[in-house]
């Protein structure tokens, strides 16, 4: 027993272990709770080109600050924000498809934040920590501004949660009730850029789209009510944070990518074993039919 | 089945924006005037004009891409007509929240994870207003109005559990929690079974006694002839509005479906074969 309990509190000693924990648990909230509207909405692969296409302006800040946090962040929220709202008005009237614009912006803003962080000469660990987040390295000034725009993305979804449900389940509905659809869908593109800026130094651009969709999609598998679904999605995106974090401290594994394994790992087991929908629960079903 | 309380919060309309208009009570409750949609070049409504009153039960009936849905959504006022305009109580349909569009079963994503009141609920967030979740009273008169449509029980099923019929009458509940005075229906009785069908003209009666003005698609022209005041028919051109007698003349008929019908006149009437099958969306 106080082995088990040594395994766990051991690693409490080291502050940056517990701003880790507190950053992963707060990230692990808020990228589900706005996952659980992009899965309902089909916006995975959205909200993995935001991610990505945010680069260039993390970059910018990078370069301009010679490796400061601060500006990063900032860069990268405004970056994220216009980028979230020029995606949200491709593809009215253009004549190429919307999932390839999306494309092209994605991988063309992708390409801009690599060559711009590549002119500095040591690129390489810089640029890895972006793409794959460095949450060991989370200071208590990050933890504030996780914690000030994770709230906000937060109290914006319980404020318009009815609004977003109808516009999720019933576009038509949303348009005869006349609730200002557009302007509610690009609200919900915003506060996907936020979250996204807010998880950067988690997990990296590179892995964003799971701790976004996977616990969504996890819950979504074991729930039929939207507001279960969503608590549940926080809770197994917070529980894979910890989990994760602590698999990277014992097994030295880069901690944003244990941290989605161990999502995966989730989403996995809801899928064959979900008591409703899992398929080894199907499968039984059919040999006794 | 119950009667609905009167709600007395209805004249101060709590609106999203505080924009929706008052009726005007000479007005008649949709005035659709030269409507024409073209999307593309193509044509999809051409000039159609008509008038509804109060309480009336009017079947729409066309072959298929007559523009039956398209016709509801500028009435609705989710789609703007290329020319023309749509009046409901006197005013533009976009200042009303008293239109409910009954979509069609095939376009609705019936794994979504809410459930049959959440659903009906939705239908008064136009009056709860923004920064407002429903509160006891709210959920009171959601349970009024799934008891109107018999479906108090099933208040809290996952909507995928629901029957076809049961879909349907849940969502006239949510037009009734809308309080709406002009519903549109997109097909409604598009694979129902006979008993089904039957629940949901029971609940129309009801709705009537509420003054509440419905307009239903529909593919069958015996339902159409023998359940309606008026009937409707389409095809991208009004070609027919009226009784059923003066509408469905074999030669209208064969106009609106052109060489997919074949006409038998017998003793008891015409009889219609139509080999234009099933809903539009399947």
């Amino acid at each position: 027993m106080n082995g088990l309990v040594d395994v766990i509190v051991g690693p409490l000693s080291y502050p940056f272990m517990v701003r880790g924990l507190l950053a992963v648990v707060m990230v692990g909230v808020v990228c589900a709770t706005v996952g659980t509207y992009m899965v309902l909405r089909g916006m995975a692969f959205f909200g993995d080109a935001l991610a990505h296409a945010i680069l260039p302006g993390v970059a910018v800040g990078y370069l301009l600050s010679g490796g400061e946090r601060g500006p990063v962040f900032w860069w990268g929220m405004i970056t994220a924000i216009l980028t979230a709202i020029g995606i949200g008005a491709i593809g009215k009237g253009a004549r190429i498809k919307e999932d390839t614009a999306i494309g092209i912006i994605f991988a063309g803003m992708f390409a801009l934040g690599i060559a711009l962080i590549s002119t500095v000469r040591s690129y390489a660990v810089d640029l890895a920590h972006f793409l794959f987040g460095d949450v060991l390295s989370v200071s208590p000034r990050d933890l504030g501004l996780t914690a000030i725009f994770g709230g906000l993305v937060l109290l914006t979804i319980l404020a318009f949660y009815k609004e977003f449900l109808v516009l999720s389940f019933d576009p038509i509905l949303a348009a005869t009730l006349r609730l200002p659809s557009t302007l509610l869908h690009n609200l919900l593109l915003v506060l996907i850029a936020v979250t996204i800026v807010v998880s950067l130094q988690t997990v990296g651009v590179a892995l964003m789209v799971a701790m976004l969709v996977t616990p969504a999609a996890t819950a979504y598998l074991l729930t039929h009510r939207l507001l279960p679904m969503m608590a549940l999605a926080a809770f197994i995106g917070a529980l894979s944070g910890v989990v994760g974090l602590y698999l990277s401290y014992y097994i030295s594994m880069a901690s944003g990518a244990a941290i989605v394994l161990v999502c995966t790992t989730f989403f996995l087991l809801a899928l064959f074993f979900s008591p409703r929908q899992g398929l080894v629960g199907a499968w039984v079903r059919t040999l006794r039919a | 089945m119950k009667k609905l309380k009167t709600n007395p919060g209805r004249l101060s309309v709590a609106s999203f924006w505080g924009r929706h208009v008052p009726h005007q009570v000479e007005a008649p409750i949709l005035d659709v005037s030269g409507v024409t949609v073209r999307y593309d070049g193509r044509a999809i409504l051409e000039d159609v004009s008509f008038r509804l009153t109060a309480g009336e039960r009017v079947a729409v009936v066309g072959p298929n891409g007559a523009g039956k849905s398209t016709l509801f959504r500028v009435i609705a006022g989710v789609l703007h007509p290329t020319a023309g305009e749509v009046k409901v109580a006197g005013h533009g349909p976009g200042g009303h929240i008293c239109i409910a569009y009954v979509p069609q079963r095939s376009q609705v994503d019936w794994t979504f994870p809410v459930t049959v009141a959440e659903v009906v609920m939705m239908g008064r967030i136009g009056k709860l207003g923004l920064l407002r979740h429903p509160g006891r009273k709210d959920w009171e008169y959601v349970r009024q109005c799934l008891e109107v449509v018999g479906m108090a029980d099933l208040a809290g099923r996952q909507i995928g559990e629901l029957s076809g019929g049961q879909q349907q009458r849940m969502f006239i509940a949510r037009a009734l929690a809308q309080e709406a005075e002009l519903m549109l229906m997109d097909e409604p009785l598009t694979g129902l079974d006979m008993p089904a069908q039957e629940d949901i003209f029971r609940i129309l009666n009801e709705l009537r006694h509420r003054q509440v003005t419905v307009m239903m698609a529909t593919h069958d022209l015996n339902l159409a002839t023998e359940r309606f005041d008026r009937v409707i028919l389409l095809n991208k051109r009004l070609l027919g509005i009226g009784q059923p007698e003066e509408v469905f003349t074999p030669e209208l008929l064969r106009e609106a479906y052109g060489g997919h019908l074949r006409l038998i006149q017998t003793e008891d009437g015409l009889i219609m074969l139509s080999d234009t099958c099933c809903g539009e969306g399947f």
